[in-house]
């Protein structure tokens, strides 16, 4: 029943930052309203830049709708964005306003990231990545993520404590036994 | 106490699900149960299963599964939680005599007073055919029960 390895392994329809070749994959599990993964997202940013080329960083959604009004909304604009290319932009911008999240924010971000806002409008309104949404979050449910943010380090959950020098040193521990 | 294992018949009961309505198992009779036994309704852990069981009831439908949330909490205490929470599923007040199903099903913690975070899946003709029971701190997930609904004989038989 513990199922603690990642059933989906990191492939094209993933939101990908840092080189093919690094060593290390982090794969997090997240929800744009959970003020968790809000908590998080400053201590990823880091862990990103301290390991620099020897890691990847993935983000699949996983929005709990019921108690996040706002999650589905947002994980689907960071899909259409990322069909225009920018979906870090607006993954980081979305994190960094998790307080305003709604539609009027959605807005405002996809100006600001000088996004085609007709565009960006009908993939929501459409529900255009409503699919790809559900199929992260299925995935994650059958990695037997139960809450989000859940990290996967090389595809094995991470069940240690979430602070930055805590998930440092199992990615170091990564590095050290693939030598 | 162990958790009542596969192959058993499940216990019937019949509880409260709100101030003036009862729900039996036997209700069910037809379609697979995932019965879902937590300690209490508000500790963290208990929200967080029990939010993503709420996210995950059109995968639940498309086995014809019913979702049962069971606790020793009241009635009025479950009404105020499903609203707070807004779950779309039944929870039953397992409060009088106080933990008397979960005692049946084996998941009751004498000491604390408050069932295991136990997870049952019954199948149409009422026999238990999965069963877990998760470190009480530990959120299981829901790979278990779809893995279990899964592994039953397709339905409509």
């Amino acid at each position: 029943m513990a199922c603690v390895s990642l059933t989906i392994a990191v492939g094209k329809e993933d939101h990908v930052q840092g080189p093919v070749t690094a060593p290390l994959t982090l794969v997090e599990y997240g929800d744009y309203e959970c003020p968790y993964c809000g908590a998080a997202y400053p201590m990823v940013k880091a862990i990103a830049k301290r390991f620099g080329s020897k890691l990847r960083v993935v983000f699949r959604n996983m929005p709990l709708n019921e108690m996040h009004p706002n999650a589905e909304l947002a994980a689907e604009a960071a899909e259409a964005a990322a069909a225009q290319g920018k979906f870090w932009e607006m993954h980081d911008a979305l994190y960094e306003h998790q307080s305003e999240l709604g539609p009027e924010l959605v807005r405002t971000l996809a100006r600001r990231l000088h996004l085609d806002e007709a565009r960006l409008e009908d993939d929501l309104t459409s529900r255009r990545f409503r699919d790809h949404v559900r199929r992260d979050f299925m995935g994650g449910v059958r990695s037997g993520v139960a809450g989000t943010p859940t990290f996967f380090i090389n595809g094995e959950r991470y069940d240690g404590v979430l602070d930055e020098e805590s998930l440092a040193a199992a990615l170091q521990r990564q590095i050290g036994s693939a030598k | 106490m162990a958790a009542l294992k596969p192959g058993t018949l499940a216990p019937p009961f019949s509880l409260s699900s709100s101030p003036d309505q009862r729900i039996a198992l036997s209700e069910f009779r037809g379609r697979p149960v995932i019965l879902v036994f937590y300690p209490a309704d508000w500790s963290p852990v208990c929200g967080d299963q029990l939010a993503l069981y709420n996210e995950l009831r059109e995968e639940f439908a498309k086995f014809n599964a019913a979702l049962l949330g069971i606790s020793v909490d009241g009635v009025w205490c479950h009404l105020a939680f499903v609203q707070n929470r807004g779950y779309h599923f039944t929870l039953l007040a397992d409060f009088e005599p106080k933990g008397k199903v979960a005692r049946e099903y084996g998941v009751y913690r004498d000491k604390e007073g408050f069932s295991e975070r136990a997870l049952f899946v019954i199948d149409k003709d009422g026999i238990i055919q999965w069963s877990f029971v998760s470190p009480v701190g530990v959120n299981p997930g829901a790979d278990g029960i779809l893995s279990a609904l899964e592994a039953l004989p397709r339905w409509p038989a």
